[in-house]
């Protein structure tokens, strides 16, 4: 994390001089707009932000931020924001993903980032298809997709991103929406304040191959009916009067939905989100509709040993034992003998 | 090389100059600890020195299985030494499978010792004999010492209580003491090293060094065959200096930390593990009081990948790998050549293609340096020619790395990597430095800005205010280093990509010929790790008096710009490669000369004598 800026900065001062050219209507225009006005918010210095991308319509937007940025090769800038945080620890890395990017061509690197911990947020927006490419099914579209390479529907199962991170050993996953602004910022910036690999999935809207997807959950009437926003702390409640809520069945381990006051249910009857356990927050991250609100929110965040400084950690203990490097000492290191 | 006269079959009245000499067994017998051992002795005696480790890709083979044989080859004597042998004077093996691969290299009289307590019936047919070659006829042809290796380390280790197991795990350093009687070899820094590796258990150190000590005293005591008595050879006539052994990997290692102190820069040294290339990880790993960080990544794309990302942000990136896994990094590393970051990229190459030979040598993957990227994305190559030459290859690959902000391929091969030879250890102060300076200047900044001279691109590092900026895959604008798709920008930004290549060959040293004259009837063109054949053929030859020279190009491109000229000025012109004609074929193309090529893939080096006929053959075809 970086230390606050003696100058207040603005929206304007993170957009770069470059014509956007995403779809109009794209999900990306507000998340993008919501990190540019996040980033003043969190007083960080410009200067020290990384913005890392892949391939892909998402991958585009480091070139619209006005920090430092890097548009690299599909699937891979986990590997080379790794590199970039290895090499100097007092940058912000941010990697900018989508669901092909980062889970389908670059899921290895995705795996290894987060089970590593390195320190960055990791934003991986997902529509559920192929957009740069035009429209084919991606590794999150759902079974039945039809696609021009799925044309009688795709019969893959698709992969559940929270779920995977969490199996990775990811210690922060979050997700959200791109047109939650609010919500959005919120968890982003948790994702910040994390130390080590933070996961965030936004859902996000492709106006041309997959346009409405996510409609039921954006949906003024549908929405709070249809998704949870999960808070540390606080009962698993949603629905627009908070009349329902989420219960574990300890017969059989999993949540159910319940309505309050049906059989004497009360709140107290309610789970309480505790972002610490694992347990939950996969139980949490695989709810899908009709049957489940989806989740959205910090689904699980729980510190632990961070890469970056466990390798410096490393480093500096052996420095403290040891002279620093000498090339002629180490030449001459062993056996060495002198001919006259 | 010169023949051990009693050793050998052939008894001359001139002195003994030279010994070859190969250490066989199982591939759990230590052979490679016993050669290291002796060679470092050997060194420490005074001798030019060069060796061939050789051994499977299996870590611990079925005991006793041909494919399992582990041997370790050293050529030590008076004379300069340039490889470890084409035949052996002395061939020690550990069981009847050492034996039966091996003693084809023994020259006819040479002399054989063999652990006669491992020749049993179960050993012998694994190994595909009938009979005990010790006991028949079979091996009359050579002299033999057969000895019951196994009940001698038994008998020698009785007092330290060790179980049987590792009693007969000492049979490797009974044997190293009885070679080292044979030739006059010194125990101490053995014995030193034992102690040192047994710190911790101080029955197996005073084991083993009782095994050396009881394998030394046999060869005092014990009635030899006639003529087998410790051989003086005279020490050999080096330059003065300071002296260490030293193999590729090491070398290597060691020059990419000195070349990160004379671009005063950090290194992040990023790899994936593979065979021959993984040592360059381990050597590397042990040097965190340098301004080195290593980093084992999940594959071979992910670590040329996070050396991409080291170098975005002012570090240098260095990879490693051997052929397949430099396959992986092809798409990486012409991001790389777009994007003008500096970046080495290290391929100890071994036989194939695909897994092929991971443990043996071969120089097949030139083409894949020079052109196995997709698109126009040209960079620098340059090959190490020896163990030593490593340190400055390696420096080198830094320096045009960093100037140039390019990816630079730095090619070494299986056998420069684990072969070893004396090296007259340079001062490393006299050394120039070459610091880079990252660009800080904010004003009228673009990342596009680049050194009118060398068309380097700017290197401005994350962290710096007022320098934020983008770069990427998507083709840049020559101006502004924005994203542009005009037809006539990707035209320019190809051509200067070309140009900042192709210029670096005004600032490389002009290729010298090493041995003979400048022009003359045949020159005998080599690269990389070839160096030593070569030029122990090319001096046999000359000394007969033959018109031929050596010349030996490390920078493989850009080529040297006077090289063309100097090969036009031979007759004939013959390249000897362990490939099938990769280097000819680039310099027919480049020059329209009619060179030749001789060309070698059984995983193993050239011998000598393999390149004096092929001389021999070219200039019987000269007008």
């Amino acid at each position: 994390m970086s230390v606050v800026t003696d100058r207040k900065l603005s929206v304007k001062d993170y957009a770069s001089d470059q014509e956007v050219r995403w779809c109009p209507g794209c999900g990306d225009y507000a998340i993008l707009k919501t990190i540019q006005k996040l980033l003043p918010e969190l007083g960080v210095k410009k200067e020290n932000q990384v913005f890392i991308s892949g391939i892909g319509c998402s991958s585009r937007l480091p070139y619209y931020m006005d920090t430092f940025g890097f548009h690299t090769i599909h699937g891979r800038a986990p590997a080379v924001a790794t590199g970039v945080r290895l090499a100097n620890p007092d940058l912000d890395v941010w990697v900018i993903t989508g669901d092909g990017d980062g889970l389908s061509i670059g899921g290895n690197h995705m795996i290894h980032a987060l089970r590593r911990n390195v320190n960055m947020q990791i934003i991986l927006f997902n529509n559920e298809i192929y957009g740069l490419t035009k429209g084919q099914a991606s590794p999150t579209s759902k079974v039945g997709t039809i696609s021009p390479s799925t044309p009688d529907g795709s019969v893959d199962m698709p992969i559940s991103p929270c779920g995977l991170a969490l199996g990775a050993g990811a210690r922060f996953v979050g997700r959200s929406i791109d047109t939650e602004m609010k919500q959005l910022s919120a968890v982003i910036s948790r994702g910040y304040l994390h130390d080590g690999s933070s996961f965030i999935e936004i859902y996000q809207n492709c106006p041309v191959y997959n346009d409405g997807n996510f409609d039921y959950l954006k949906d003024k009437k549908l929405a709070a009916d249809a998704q949870v926003v999960v808070e540390h702390g606080k009962p698993l409640l949603f629905g627009k009067a908070r009349d329902k809520g989420l219960r574990l069945n300890r017969d059989n381990f999993r949540l159910e939905v319940l309505n309050l006051g049906d059989d004497g249910v009360s709140e107290e009857d309610i789970l309480i989100h505790d972002e610490t356990n694992k347990g939950l927050g996969l139980l949490l991250c695989e709810m899908t509709a009709p049957d489940f609100p989806v989740a959205v929110g910090v689904i699980y965040c729980n510190p632990g040993s961070a890469y970056v400084q466990d390798v410096y950690k490393q480093r500096i203990d052996i420095r403290s034992n040891k002279s620093k490097g000498d090339i002629n000492k180490l030449l001459q290191s062993g056996n060495t003998w002198t001919v006259k | 090389m010169t023949v051990l006269g009693d050793v050998g079959s052939r008894n001359t009245d001139t002195p003994v100059q030279g010994v070859v000499i190969r250490f066989a067994g199982d591939s759990g017998d230590g052979m490679q600890l016993t050669g290291t051992n002796f060679t470092q002795a050997t060194a420490l005696y005074g001798h030019d020195l060069a060796t061939f480790p050789d051994f499977p890709a299996e870590i611990r083979a079925p005991a006793g299985a041909t494919f399992g044989v582990s041997a370790y080859q050293i050529y030590f004597g008076s004379d300069d030494v340039t490889t470890a042998g084409d035949e052996l004077d002395v061939l020690v093996v550990m069981n009847p499978a050492a034996l039966v691969t091996n003693l084809q290299d023994l020259v006819e009289g040479g002399l054989i010792i063999a652990d006669s307590g491992a020749f049993t019936a179960k050993n012998l047919t694994k190994a595909g004999y009938e009979a005990n070659p010790l006991e028949d006829e079979s091996l009359d042809g050579y002299r033999v010492i057969d000895i019951d290796v196994t009940k001698q380390v038994l008998e020698a280790v009785k007092p330290f209580g060790l179980s049987k197991k590792n009693s007969i795990r000492c049979k490797n350093m009974w044997t190293l003491g009885l070679i080292m009687w044979l030739f006059d070899r010194d125990r101490t820094e053995t014995i030193n090293g034992l102690n040192r590796k047994f710190a911790a258990k101080p029955a197996m150190a005073e084991a083993n060094i009782a095994a050396i000590n009881a394998g030394h005293a046999y060869g005092e005591t014990a009635e030899l065959p006639a003529g087998v008595e410790v051989y003086k050879i005279p020490k050999a006539d080096l330059p003065a200096g300071v002296y260490r052994n030293v193999n590729g990997t090491e070398a290597l290692a060691w020059g990419l930390l000195a070349g990160g102190q004379l671009a005063d820069l950090d290194i992040l040294f990023a790899s994936y593990p593979i065979t021959p290339a993984t040592a360059l990880l381990h050597a590397l790993s042990n040097h965190k009081e340098f301004d080195v960080m290593t980093f084992q990544a999940e594959d071979e794309i992910a670590a040329v990948c996070a050396a991409i990302g080291a170098s975005f942000a002012g570090t240098l990136g260095v990879t490693s790998s051997s052929g397949p896994g430099i396959s992986l990094k092809g798409e990486a590393i012409s991001l790389c050549s777009a994007v003008e970051l500096p970046l080495v990229v290290v391929n100890t190459q071994r036989g194939g293609p695909s897994t092929g030979l991971p443990t043996k040598t071969e120089q097949s993957d030139l083409n894949q340096a020079l052109f196995g990227r997709h698109a126009d994305a040209s960079m620098p190559v340059i090959a190490a020619a020896t163990p030593a030459d490593c340190f400055d290859i390696a420096i080198e690959a830094v320096r045009l790395a960093t100037k140039y902000m390019t990816p630079v391929i730095v090619l070494s091969d299986g056998y420069l990597a684990n072969a070893s030879e004396p090296w007259n250890l340079p001062d490393f102060h006299q050394y120039e430095p070459f610091p880079v300076n990252y660009h800080a200047d904010a004003e009228g900044f673009t990342p596009a800005k680049r050194d009118p001279l060398t068309l380097a691109r700017v290197w401005a590092k994350p962290g710096t205010a007022g320098l934020e900026h983008r770069i990427g895959g998507i083709e840049r604008d020559s101006e502004t280093g924005d994203i542009c798709y005009e037809p006539a920008n990707h035209q320019k930004m190809t051509d200067i990509r070309k140009a900042k290549i192709d210029g670096i060959a005004g600032d490389i040293p002009a290729q010298q010929v090493i041995l003979g004259n400048p022009g003359g009837k045949l020159a005998l063109v080599g690269w990389g790790s070839t160096f030593g054949p070569i030029h122990g053929a090319v001096r046999r030859a000359s000394e007969q008096g033959r018109d031929v020279s050596h010349i030996h190009v490390r920078y493989m491109w850009p080529l040297p710009a006077n090289l063309g000229e100097l090969l036009a000025s031979y007759e004939r012109v013959l390249i000897p490669e362990m490939n099938t004609g990769q280097f000819v074929n680039l310099v027919r193309s480049q020059y329209l000369i009619d060179a030749k090529g001789l060309n070698k893939v059984s995983g193993r080096p050239f011998k000598i004598s393999e390149i004096e006929q092929a001389i021999e053959s070219e200039l019987e075809r000269c007008p």
